[in-house]
């Protein structure tokens, strides 16, 4: 008989199933370390080992850092919040608790009063200040609460709207209950877009260059691979968003006036291409409804063959494009 | 190319091993029956059954893709000779029989050996079929179809101990389905608040008591279990027991939350405690103590301090699942670096191993592992630092009676045994 095993744990003996055997690693994509305290890398929390060497600086600096990193937390949220996954509906646990990280920050910041300065920096925007801080609202829709669907709001908050037919409530929608304006938010965000649109822009132009105009190429790789690789790809996509997006005024301005020159029908394709949908517009599927017309069903059905035919797609428009 | 492995689970005896992966298929194991001549060897597992449970749909109203990836299985005990089981992706249930198909009858008058009708004018005699035997031929077929009845993702799929009924919870809702009625199920438990925006709370586990009909547990984002009895009243909204920890003041952070969100929750098999997994530990609950749990187990608290870097590359959201030995005497989850953690609740020895091709030959012994949290890393050690979180072990599961497990490494299944004496 055995014995308590656990105890032993030489006594295990791994037996090799076939399945096993099979075992590549999708995509032979290298394995990234996760680098905790590379130098290269911008470290967000520091954990606790910064040089201090001045005692009387010690608390003004413990302190400031400590708010430098809260507000980067906030950056990292709100753009987590953004940035969902387009194609397939967003987990819906991981908003909840990126948003409820979110709303944890403004009260704590709002009871420092350090919100206040946030707000006195960026309400020059003009806007009506409203009673509840919209966390991901704002991210997801214009200043004017049109039900023109954005981008993100077809998975979000037009989505609300119609509870049971188009029932996806997805987290864009959770509000923050706060006093606090969301014209402020609305601010902010601007300005970690601001911060952060030089690196996405650049990425984007790559991502262009680079051809990845679909997802076909991405099916293969791993989810983890995507989700890494994804900041790149999604910021490009978020940014053409505003472009798709018909004249939205208020802190979306200063964005739209960095792409005045960009050429907006590289956004459309590329959204088409990957999948991404504006209710009006037509979606991929549509596409390979056009292309592929073996595969044309009216409601709910199996598509095996999207990712294949978005790769033919996908080809085609480079082509097309001459990229 | 084999997928990235999404679900593991052994059936009531043992003998199957049925694993879910990414794109949608079921891989059934079987284990070979102990030879007599190999007295030191058990049975290894071998392919039994492969089919494709679910396809990737097109959500054309939400203009959104439902994954086919399988998130549960959950086996039914067997009564006849053939196994049924139930897969769920997303939005949609399937129960499967697999059966096993090892005689043909041969010798039909209407029709020909290889299926052609004959001409009705052309038998001028009558014979009986007879069954000969054939190579054995497992199948795999939907019985029913459970759809439609979630709005929100399926986290978890438990069959209650009736045997007639199971549950299945997404995001917002538990539903309670009976195994042969297929358009339509009861909605036991509903925290979809009336304005979305008030949301701050969704369910994460859910599991039916292992003896009492009536009962199931489920857990939530904020680190609390509610058991609920079905008897008390239609809809379970209000709970009969709430199991909640008081927070550690000292220890709060703006991650305190997501770190408590619960990502399992096990009942023991002798339906007294419930076992809990939050992102560092795994805790034992007593069902009659609700207050706090009985015993708590660290499982990787060297992350604590890398809670930042793991919120950035979204690795703090992994949801890693826990179970129990047979006994219950033991308890069992994942970790990185495709560690996994063992724990033994009676001499409170831990021990981490690796499932690794490198680590792992056929038969050897596997070394113990150790991570290394801060001074001098010893010999054999890993640093903290040097953990690769690519490499996670989310599923993992027991056998029901024996000390056989199974890890599911991204898109490898490793099967371990105890050696017999």
């Amino acid at each position: 008989m055995a014995s308590i095993f656990v105890v032993s744990a030489e006594r295990f003996i791994p037996l090799f199933p076939r399945l096993a055997c099979q075992g590549v690693l999708l995509g032979c994509h290298p394995c990234f370390r996760l680098n905790m305290f590379s130098k290269g890398t911008k470290r967000k929390f520091s954990d606790g080992d910064e040089e201090i060497s001045d005692e009387s600086l010690v608390g003004a600096r413990v302190a400031s850092s400590y708010s430098l990193q809260r507000q980067s937390l906030l950056d990292m949220s709100l753009i987590k919040l953004q940035l969902c996954h387009m194609l397939v509906e967003p987990n819906l646990c991981r908003s909840v608790l990126i948003a409820n990280t979110v709303r944890q920050i403004q009260e704590e910041m709002t009871h420092d009063g350090s919100w206040h300065m946030v707000a006195e920096a960026f309400c020059s925007a003009g806007q009506s200040p409203s009673e509840r801080l919209v966390a991901t609202e704002v991210l997801c829709r214009s200043r004017e609460q049109d039900a023109e669907p954005k981008l993100f709001s077809v998975i979000s908050y037009e989505g609300c709207r119609e509870e049971e037919v188009v029932a996806d409530e997805t987290l864009c929608s959770v509000s923050v209950s706060d006093t606090v304006s969301n014209v402020c938010l609305a601010g902010r965000i601007g300005q970690c877009w601001e911060k952060s649109e030089l690196s996405g822009v650049e990425r984007d132009e790559e991502a262009l260059e680079d051809s990845r105009l679909g997802s076909g190429e991405d099916e293969e790789i791993d989810t983890k691979d995507r989700a890494s690789t994804e900041s790149p790809k999604t910021i490009g996509q978020v940014f053409g968003t505003f472009e798709i997006k018909n004249g939205s005024p208020g802190p979306d301005s200063a964005l739209e006036e960095l792409f005045s020159d960009v050429d907006t029908s590289y956004y459309d394709l590329d959204t088409m291409l990957t999948g991404m949908q504006s209710a009006p517009k037509m979606g991929p599927y549509d596409i390979l409804d056009s292309l592929a017309p073996s595969h044309s069903s009216p409601s709910i059905v199996s598509t095996p063959n999207c990712r294949s035919d978005l790769n033919e797609l996908d080809h085609i428009m480079e082509i097309i494009v001459g990229s | 190319m084999a997928d990235i492995i999404s679900t593991v689970e052994f059936n009531y005896s043992g003998e199957l091993l049925a694993t879910g992966d990414k794109g949608g298929r079921v891989v059934i194991f079987q284990r070979e029956q102990e030879s007599k001549n190999r007295l030191l060897s058990r049975g290894e597992y071998n392919v039994y059954s492969t089919f494709q449970s679910h396809e990737p749909e097109f959500d054309y109203l939400k203009s959104l893709e439902i994954e086919e990836k399988i998130n549960k299985i959950r086996w039914l005990p067997q009564q006849n000779a053939a196994h049924f089981l139930l897969s769920a992706n997303d939005k949609t249930i399937k129960l499967w029989k697999i059966s096993e198909r090892d005689k043909r009858a041969e010798g039909y008058n209407l029709k020909d050996e290889d299926g052609r009708l004959r001409d009705p004018f052309r038998i001028t005699t009558l014979r009986v079929p007879v069954l000969m035997p054939m190579d054995l031929m497992v199948e795999a077929s939907p019985r029913r179809i459970f759809a439609n009845a979630h709005t929100y993702h399926i986290n978890s799929i438990s069959v209650n101990s009736d045997y007639e009924t199971y549950l299945s919870a997404d995001d917002l809702r538990i539903n309670l389905w009976h195994l042969e009625i297929t358009d339509r199920s009861f909605n036991i438990v509903d925290i979809k608040p009336a304005n979305m925006e008030e949301l701050t709370e969704v369910i994460t586990a859910a599991e039916c008591h292992p003896h009492q009909c009536n009962v199931f547990v489920y857990s939530s984002s904020k680190g609390t279990i509610r058991l609920c009895d079905m008897r008390a009243a239609a809809l379970c909204d209000r709970h009969s027991k709430f199991f909640e920890e008081p927070e550690d003041p000292s220890s709060r952070s703006f991650f305190s939350e997501i770190i408590s969100s619960i990502s399992d929750v096990k009942f023991s098999h002798s339906g007294r405690y419930m076992m809990t997994r939050d992102y560092l530990s795994v805790k034992v609950w007593d069902l009659n103590m609700e207050n706090r749990p009985v015993e708590t187990y660290q499982v990787h608290e060297y992350l604590r301090s890398k809670l930042c870097s793991l919120y950035e590359n979204d690795c703090i959201f992994d949801k890693f699942e826990c179970c129990w030995n047979g006994s219950d005497s033991a308890i069992m989850t994942g970790s990185y670096n495709n560690f996994f953690r063992m724990f033994d609740r009676n001499t409170r020895r831990d021990i981490t191993l690796e499932a690794s091709r490198e680590n792992s030959k056929p038969r050897a012994m596997l070394k113990p592992r150790k991570v290394c949290t801060g001074g001098k890393r010893k010999k054999d050690e890993i640093s903290v630092d040097s953990l690769d979180f690519n490499k996670k072990i989310l599923h993992t599961a027991w056998h029901p009676k024996e000390n056989v497990i199974a890890v599911a490494a991204t898109n490898n299944l490793y099967i371990f045994q105890d050696k017999i004496n």
